[in-house]
């Protein structure tokens, strides 16, 4: 029989304003086992920790059961609060009086009884609870950082300079990002090459740190401290080795039709290609689609007119297999396709473009070298309109629930940039909120405003409609005057929302990291584990968690690192002995069990069983606990009862029920 | 290929050439439209208000009768084509209407929004095909510049109409291509033609209508084509800025089919 | 009165989030004494007098765009024509009269114009 304590939180008034905490700890008194119980305004903070171990010291408990917060809030205080105490850990259990119900309840009555019965449950169940050991598994001292823009190369950067291996993996040519892709930075306008170009040089030339471009993640399999995973290093048709980035073959290719993505489509590249001039590693690669010699097996130019001879149009798609102790996922955004917004004349106009591509046309190494003109005609603008949230705070099906905060920043650099290059054109802005919280942010705002002259209008556009002699009649209302506005635009720039990098629910999916609805990384605490995902040993660098600008991005991808560095400066980990454990007994071998488990934890061996005096071989499942993540598959799966979950017995958590039930 | 078929009041009198030519050109694609028995007008609203139901029955009783023979229901007029489906989608979707609209109709079975509403134009593009149209054509309309005035009805709101991209369809200027002719695009082919308002408001229909129509003037566009009677009368009561005929896009398949002056029946 | 205007219109008017973009699409704009942004704000703060004597809810063409383009899914258009549904639904509040309409008729006008007009204007 245990001797159990039972310990009930106010949490201040979080759950006393709404659960009558002194009628649980009488009623809990009442329960099989209970030998003591009491109720403490924090039982969390370090006077209510010494009540526990004061509690088992005189009362000689056995099993300790805490009413309080979310098991995922304070588990593991009071499992070491316990542990200090002479007590196994695993044998607290925590009754959830809190998010489950103090926080969803008005009536006293009704918190209080609920509470009751869920202390009843949970005393239950530890009456059943057994003392579990953790076990031990290696950390391979080794990073995988997935995505190579700004995120990707500062959490490289700094696992690499703390002594540890990193490699990053990349699906473009090279590694540099969106950032790469922007002209200037707000606040400060600092060119955005000037400051990213040195980090990635950084990156390729750091003795730790090993880039793969080109490349993508296959495979991932393990668990924190020790993944196994494929890395896919497609084709690139150049060898790396003998290519000395002269740029000849590129020049050469005679097929020079497809959208150049760094470009975002405003300007054709060729078949054989670097992306842009300062890509890292400066080596081109054939885009087999759009190749000539892929196509029709005829051309070898770019092969006859390489010195080093570095054309290689053999190649294969290469599989390379690493371990690693921890991975990060820094796969970064894309704007949104804007096909359901034609309100707008995106697809109807040319003059119509995204913010993403109006900072390649402002760039020096964009399709206009720099020039702000039309890309119609090539005339010079005078008017120019823009239009913030296009697809941002949108809750029908065309666009985004969520506000994609970067775009009432950056418009406020272009118009301001726009109105420093180009005095006489004139800069119109329709918004429906100015968001700029952040260090000199607002300020930059207003400057662009006050001393920059750009016309904010509160208010929406309705619709763009280009006319017959190329200009852009642009109908939006101004709120605060009250009235239509009919505008006529030789530009329009769309502030496009901005998701997630198409591929990032794929590599979720592989890392069983989970996403949102938006396919938003979810970390594992909004506001206290902000960088690190649920699944143990996977940690989130950038806009893949969620919308952020380069400072906040950058903050972040050091955070990421942090964590990631905690995790690999450990010889060992502990590992969670709530693992699955099969009966051999009650085995019947039919491998149900294996085929659903998500981590392949469960194997079959041929094994002699002594079933009541009778010796026989027989196939019976068995658990490697350091794969097993204890989810609990195989026990709803397993036909004949033979598999259980240690610390969450089938006994205990029928107990549980007919504790609530009674 | 045999559907029912709705054609609605304005289609037996002032718009009967949309009516007719369709008709004739339904033969010569060898479409055969059924019209449904002891059809009512449809309201020519749709009632927003959600307690409206008495308005709704007229196009439940169509859609039933056409439930009954199994046959999708074919509409030609925009007004028509945007109550009924409107109706459907809401006795297919809204249970309390749905409910109520039974209580009234006391059908055998109850209608559940189970036929399929399709307008004429989404009939030759999704049954037919405008490939096969334009196999048809015998007289194809060459050289012609003619830009599609969509109006409202047919396009918006899209969740329910799922005709075509609200903002910029193109269901009309694949028609017109099918019939030899050149399709002219203009911003204000989906803009309103000032629907009901002419009625009183003769200035600003005005207005509004001069707008369309020089905006498809200004691409380019030697005529007109719509699917909607008001739109049409609209067009061409209340312009006399622009030389721009206005005709019925039935009108012109059937010229292209060759088959305008054939004597019914 | 919110509450009747909510449930006939089936529209929640908290979910806008004033960005003006039906005020913005609607061709009626100018012959609007209550805009259709303010429409919404002003079933909000229950000033149902002013929308039954507004001009706006003859002036409403019901073309949907405001409907169509609505970032939040409010629907601006059904709050007018409920609005302008509770005006006509009273005895002797007609929009227009059939002795009014002999005046305005033409050879070419089709039904379809009548119909809706009357439907639109009258109970």
């Amino acid at each position: 029989m245990q001797r159990i304590g039972v310990f009930v939180c106010h949490c201040g008034s979080n759950i006393a304003a709404t659960v009558d905490v002194e009628k649980v700890v009488e009623y809990a008194k009442l329960e099989p086992g209970v030998v003591h119980a009491e109720d403490y305004q924090y039982m969390c903070s370090e006077a209510g920790q010494m009540k526990i171990a004061e509690a088992v010291k005189d009362k000689n408990l056995t099993g300790i059961v805490v009413c309080s917060c979310s098991p995922r809030m304070h588990e593991t205080t009071f499992r070491n609060a316990a542990k200090r105490a002479g007590i196994n850990p695993y044998m607290v259990e925590i009754a959830n009086i809190r998010e489950h119900c103090s926080w969803i309840h008005k009536d006293i009555e009704e918190g209080t009884e609920k509470a009751v019965i869920l202390a009843r449950a949970a005393i239950a169940k530890v009456n059943l609870n057994a003392p579990l050991e953790p076990g031990e598994s290696r950390v391979t001292k080794r990073a995988l950082v997935i995505g190579g823009g700004i995120a990707g190369i500062q959490t490289a950067l700094d696992i690499a300079d703390a002594g540890y291996e990193v490699d990053i993996v990349e699906k473009t040519p090279s590694i540099g990002g969106r950032m790469s892709q922007l002209d200037k930075t707000f606040p400060t306008l600092d060119c955005s090459a000037c400051i990213l170009t040195p980090k990635m040089v950084e990156a390729a030339a750091h003795e730790k740190v090993n880039i793969y471009t080109y490349s993508e993640v296959d495979k991932v399999s393990g668990f924190v401290g020790d993944f196994t995973v494929d890395i896919k290093k497609k084709a690139r048709s150049v060898d790396m080795d003998k290519c000395t980035g002269c740029g000849v073959c590129s020049e050469k290719c005679p097929m020079k039709k497809t959208p150049s993505e760094f470009n975002r489509g405003l300007e054709n590249r060729s078949a054989i290609y670097t992306p842009f001039a300062q890509a890292i590693p400066n080596v081109p690669v054939i885009d087999r689609e759009n190749c000539i010699m892929f196509k029709t097996g005829k051309c070898g130019v770019c092969s006859k007119v390489c010195q080093a001879g570095a054309i290689d149009y053999e190649q294969q798609d290469e599989i390379i297999t690493e371990n690693y102790g921890a991975i990060v996922v820094a796969t970064g955004f894309d704007t949104i396709k804007l096909d359901d917004f034609d309100e707008y004349a995106y697809n109807q106009s040319k003059d119509v473009i995204t913010s993403l591509e109006l900072e390649r046309v402002m760039n020096a190494a964009g399709p206009t070298k720099g020039h702000l003109e039309r890309l119609s005609d090539g005339k010079a603008p005078k008017e120019i309109v823009f239009i913030q949230c296009v697809g941002s705070r949108d809750v029908t099906c065309r666009g985004k629930e969520y506000c994609s905060k970067i775009c009432c920043m950056y418009t406020a650099k272009h118009a301001m940039l726009i109105r420093d290059k180009y005095p006489d054109v004139n800069v119109t802005v329709f918004y429906i909120d100015v968001r700029t919280p952040g260090k000199n942010f607002d300020e930059f705002y207003r400057r662009a405003v006050e001393e920059y002259q750009v016309n904010y209008i509160k208010g929406q556009v309705g619709k763009v409609m280009p006319q017959a002699d190329g200009k852009l009649l642009v109908q939006g209302v101004d709120l605060l005057d009250n009235r239509q506005i009919l505008k006529e635009a030789d530009m329009v720039v769309l502030a496009t929302a901005i998701e997630p990098e198409a591929g990032v629910r794929k590599i979720a999916t592989m890392l069983t990291a989970s996403i949102d609805t938006n396919d938003f990384l979810t970390e594992a605490h909004p506001k206290l584990r902000p960088v690190e995902s649920p699944t143990a040993g996977v940690f989130l660098s950038g806009v893949c968690q969620g919308p952020k600008d380069i400072p906040e991005t950058v903050a972040q991808a050091g955070a990421a690192a942090v964590k990631a560095i905690g995790l690999l400066a450990k010889d060992k980990l502990m590992t969670n002995p709530c693992t699955a454990k099969a009966d051999e007994l009650l085995c019947n071998g039919c491998s149900t069990c294996a085929n659903v488990c998500p981590y392949g934890a469960i194997t079959y061996e041929e094994k002699e069983i002594n079933d009541h005096g009778i010796r026989e071989n027989r196939r019976v499942a068995a658990v490697n606990t350091a794969l097993c993540q204890g989810c609990g598959a195989c026990t709803v799966t397993c036909p004949s009862g033979a598999m259980d979950l240690q610390g969450f017995s089938n006994r205990q958590i029928l107990a549980e029920v007919d504790a609530i039930c009674r | 290929m045999t559907y029912s078929y709705y054609p609605g009041c304005t289609l037996k009198t002032k718009a009967k050439d949309l009516d007719v030519y369709a008709r004739r050109a339904a033969i010569a694609l060898g479409i055969e439209l059924e019209e449904i028995e002891e059809w009512q007008c449809c309201g020519g609203v749709y009632p927003l208000a959600t307690d409206e139901i008495a308005s709704k029955l007229s196009s439940v009783r169509a859609l039933n009768a056409a439930k009954e023979k199994g046959q999708d229901l074919v509409t030609m007029c925009s007004a028509c084509h945007h109550v009924i489906k409107r109706v459907n989608d809401d006795m297919a979707n809204v249970s309390d209407i749905q409910m109520r609209a039974n209580n009234y109709m006391e059908l055998e079975e109850p209608y559940q929004g189970e036929t399929s509403v399709i307008h004429f134009l989404e009939l030759l593009r999704d049954k037919v095909g405008f490939d096969k149209i334009k196999e048809k054509v015998v007289n194809p309309l060459t050289g012609r510049k003619i830009g599609a005035y969509y109006g409202c009805l047919l396009l918006r709101p899209s969740k329910v109409m799922a005709f075509d991209n609200a903002e910029n369809p193109s269901i009309m200027e694949e028609f017109i291509k099918a019939i030899g002719a050149t399709p002219v695009v203009y911003p204000l082919r989906n803009e309103c033609c000032g629907g009901y308002i002419s009625l009183k408001e003769e200035e600003r229909t005005q207005d509004m209508v001069t707008k369309i129509v020089e905006s498809a003037g200004g691409a380019q566009a030697e005529s007109l084509i719509t699917a909607c009677p008001l739109c049409l009368y609209n067009l061409n009561k209340n312009n006399s800025k622009v030389d721009m005929p206005v005709y019925y896009f039935t009108e012109l398949l059937a010229e292209a089919l060759g088959v305008k002056e054939e004597v019914e029946g | 009165m919110q509450e009747q205007v909510k449930t006939i219109s089936g529209v929640n008017p908290y979910k806008c989030m004033k960005c003006g973009k039906c005020s913005a699409s609607c061709p009626s704009f100018n012959e609007m004494d209550i805009k259709p942004h303010q429409f919404v704000s002003y079933v909000l703060n229950d000033d149902l007098e002013a929308l039954l004597n507004s001009e706006s809810i003859k002036q409403c063409l019901t073309c949907f765009a405001c409907v169509e383009r609505c970032p939040r899914d409010v629907k601006p258009g059904n709050l007018i024509d409920t609005v302008r549904q509770m005006v006509v639904r009273k005895r002797g509040a007609e929009l227009l009269s059939p002795e009014e309409v002999t005046q305005l008729l033409d050879p070419e006008l089709p039904q379809q114009l009548l119909v809706s007009a009357f439907r639109r204007y009258r109970r």
